[in-house]
């Protein structure tokens, strides 16, 4: 119960900042937008067909977006050496994992909603009748990059080349949630249901699974000295 | 159990946590002359390099210790241990009789530590950063101690401003109105008189001297700053290279001849 | 000196000319006893010096995940020092892997890469592995390195493994060109040539301890300079 209350005491306080400055949000939406566009300069659609590439891009704004987020928002604690203050209290040190990665889950979670009309409406793709499916796609392959993601950055926010020591450590891991998510966003772009690609969604469960279970066992490391 | 504690807001109890009962009820029965800290035999080393070697350490309820010792004689190491943020290689703490590496959580829901960080968030407003830290440690009537603490630190006025856009002395006040919101008994400072302004520096002392003589809060400081150092403690010692070489009651020693003392016993080590 | 010390000495010196004469030993098999594959051709014989160095790359990073755990079980340095060497050995079999089995394909394929489960999975091994030197080397040195370096080797290991199964599925699903095929490296081999690659395996298995040992002796004359360094 009062593991609970910390964590949604840290996420309600990173909302409550988020909600003040739009940082975190304006800064992964925009960016989002961008790859998408980038991307659509780079492949010309009227040589390739849209649905071929647009899962895969669709990912790519996804997961760099997403990095920007996870980048941010471990900032926040090492200014002024906020996260020596939490650790001073006392909750236990994982609800400070999981008080994090709940408010990155939902600020990409955020980031997604907004992205995803505009993706729709650009590659010119249907998802009627598949919206639940797909949900349940994004939504747990996201779970999976901010699980990994948020035990990294706590990492990579006290390293001095902060910015490209989160890619470097995030993205090798995070392919098989890459392929998996690409793979099964487009048999639901193309109609078909997830029957054909279960194995992909299961993949993603265990990799959920298995980094929740490791990042509760090992953030205590990373904060203790 | 409610109220009856240094006679403020008492911390909530919260169900299933009896090891915390356990720590505030022995605190509270703690007779004057028991030990409320207890450090044995504590080291602290990586590979080759030792930051502690061998802490001993009894510090009475409602004792002011400072540590007195240069740069590099481990100090902010023995705090960062005595706040439970590391845990020592070897030996043992406890504070109120809770060994600190079995009930390390518990123990620190009654430690204040002030350091030079202010561990607030520059996004957040006074009110917001103090009612944070005020539901991580369970403080009871939050909203009412939220509005006493950022009062007596001056700054009911700017409660609702960004912490951002303070001043350092400003966020420095504040910090200390976090140290405090959940009312701890035990109070550590690291060298907290470190870029601190005249206001800051100010209310600091008489915060602590209001601890220390009217309610009888055990306070540990470490500092370099010797005459800083000596204005409101009862008990010194001098800490050289991660051991703890003088200890003694201040008035059994001469305060005009403790610089001396002080530089003898670095000297005398570092050779 | 004292004795034990003496003792390692002695068993490094040992493991250094049991290696030299090993290697010596492989070479000899390798080009001399082992015949030449008929539909191949010489190249072939760069099997002998990429299968044992992948095996000894995955090797290796087994190491450093065993040892990661060991030390945040116990924050011993050793523990650390032997994480830190055996990536670094790691990484450079995982580079000769890296490079050595181009060489083969484009002979054998005719291109330099294709995205084969194997070749892919080596490469991410190889991108794991690197960030895991990078953040060694970006991080402030002390307890804090060593248990982010910790960290990373456990993470990276079940990385590792959910890679394998994602890369083995992202090609085996996929129509699978006849020239991906890698029978004919392991099944049908000429005895001669099985026993050469032990002969191989063994030698590059000495090497692989006979480097550990200089490494991890480089790295605690390190500490030792450091700590000299911080009593002046």
């Amino acid at each position: 119960m009062r593991f609970l209350k910390d964590i949604w005491a840290i996420v309600q306080k990173d909302i409550v900042s988020e909600l003040r400055t739009r940082e975190i949000f304006s800064s992964m939406f925009i960016f989002a937008l961008l790859v998408i566009i980038i991307f659509i300069f780079a492949i010309d659609l009227s040589e390739v067909r849209g649905i071929d590439v647009a899962p895969g891009i669709l990912w790519v704004a996804f997961i760099f977006s997403g990095t920007i987020g996870l980048n941010r928002s471990f900032l926040f604690e090492k200014e002024n050496n906020c996260l020596e203050g939490l650790l001073l209290s006392p909750m236990d040190r994982s609800a400070i994992y999981f008080g994090k990665m709940l408010g990155n889950l939902i600020f990409m979670i955020v980031m997604e909603a907004f992205t995803l009309p505009i993706f729709i409406i650009f590659f010119n793709v249907s998802i009627s009748g598949r919206i639940l499916p797909l949900i349940l796609i994004i939504f747990l392959s996201t779970l999976g990059f901010v699980l990994l993601g948020t035990l990294l950055s706590s990492m990579s926010a006290s390293v001095k080349t902060r910015d490209i020591m989160l890619p470097v450590l995030l993205y090798p891991l995070i392919v098989p949630v890459i392929i998996a998510a690409v793979k099964s966003t487009g048999v639901l772009l193309e109609g078909k249901s997830l029957e054909g690609v279960m194995h992909w969604l299961k993949l993603i469960i265990v990799f959920d699974i298995i980094f929740l279970a490791v990042s509760f066992m090992t953030f205590d490391y990373i904060v203790e000295e | 159990m409610k109220g009856g504690w240094h006679g403020q807001t008492c911390l909530s109890v919260q169900e299933g946590e009896e090891k915390y009962f356990q720590v505030k009820e022995r605190m509270d029965n703690t007779r004057a002359d028991d030990y409320i800290i207890e450090v044995s035999g504590v080291t602290k080393s990586f590979g080759n390099i030792e930051a502690l070697r061998g802490i001993d350490l009894r510090i009475k309820k409602g004792e002011f210790l400072t540590i007195f010792g240069p740069n590099g004689a481990g100090k902010t190491t023995l705090i960062n241990i005595l706040s439970n943020l590391m845990k020592p290689s070897s030996g043992t703490v406890s504070i109120g009789g809770i060994n600190l590496n079995d009930g390390g959580d518990a123990v620190r829901r009654d430690i204040g530590v002030i350091s030079h960080n202010t561990y607030l968030y520059n996004n957040l407003t006074p009110y917001e950063n103090i009612r944070f830290y005020g539901k991580i440690y369970g403080v009871d009537n939050l909203e009412e101690r939220v509005h006493n603490v950022i009062e007596q630190v001056g700054l009911k006025g700017r409660m609702y401003d960004q912490v951002g856009t303070f001043s350092r002395g400003m966020q420095q006040r504040l910090s200390l109105a976090r140290a405090l919101i959940h009312n701890p008994s035990v109070i550590f400072l690291d060298e907290p008189y470190t870029g601190l302004d005249q206001h800051a520096a100010h209310l600091l002392k008489v915060l602590l001297n209001r601890f220390h003589t009217d309610e009888n809060r055990t306070t540990v400081m470490t500092t370099h700053n010797i005459e800083r150092g000596l204005e409101m403690c009862d008990q010194v010692a001098i800490q050289v290279r991660g051991k703890i070489l003088y200890k003694e009651t201040l008035s059994k020693i001469d305060r005009d001849n403790f610089e001396e003392i002080y530089f003898a016993v670095c000297k005398a080590n570092n050779q | 000196m004292n004795l034990s010390e003496t003792g390692k000495e002695g068993v490094s010196r040992f493991l250094g000319w049991l290696t030299f004469v090993m290697v010596l030993v492989a070479l000899i098999f390798i080009f001399l006893y082992a015949p030449t594959e008929k539909e191949e051709g010489v190249v072939q014989r760069i099997m002998y010096f990429h299968i044992p160095s992948a095996w000894l790359a995955f090797f290796a990073f087994f190491v450093v995940f065993i040892t990661s755990i060991l030390f945040l079980l116990n924050k011993d340095r050793k523990w650390d020092i032997i994480a830190h060497s055996s990536a670094e050995i790691g990484v450079i079999f995982c580079s000769l892997t890296l490079i050595t089995g181009p060489i083969w394909g484009k002979s054998i394929w005719g291109a330099w890469w294709v995205w084969d489960a194997r070749l892919t999975l080596t490469l991410i091994l190889w991108l794991i592995y690197v960030a895991y030197l990078m953040l060694r080397t970006h991080t402030n040195e002390g307890s804090q390195r060593a248990r982010y370096a910790a960290v990373l080797g456990i993470v990276g290991f079940f990385g590792v493994i959910l890679n394998h199964f994602s890369v083995l599925w992202w090609r085996t699903f996929h129509p699978k060109p006849k020239m991906l095929d890698m029978k004919g490296i392991g099944s049908g081999l000429d005895p001669s040539m099985i026993v050469t690659l032990m002969v191989s395996l063994t030698a590059f298995t000495l090497l692989y301890f006979l480097l550990m040992g200089q490494r991890i002796l480089l790295e605690k004359m390190r500490d030792e300079v450091e700590e000299i360094k911080k009593r002046l």
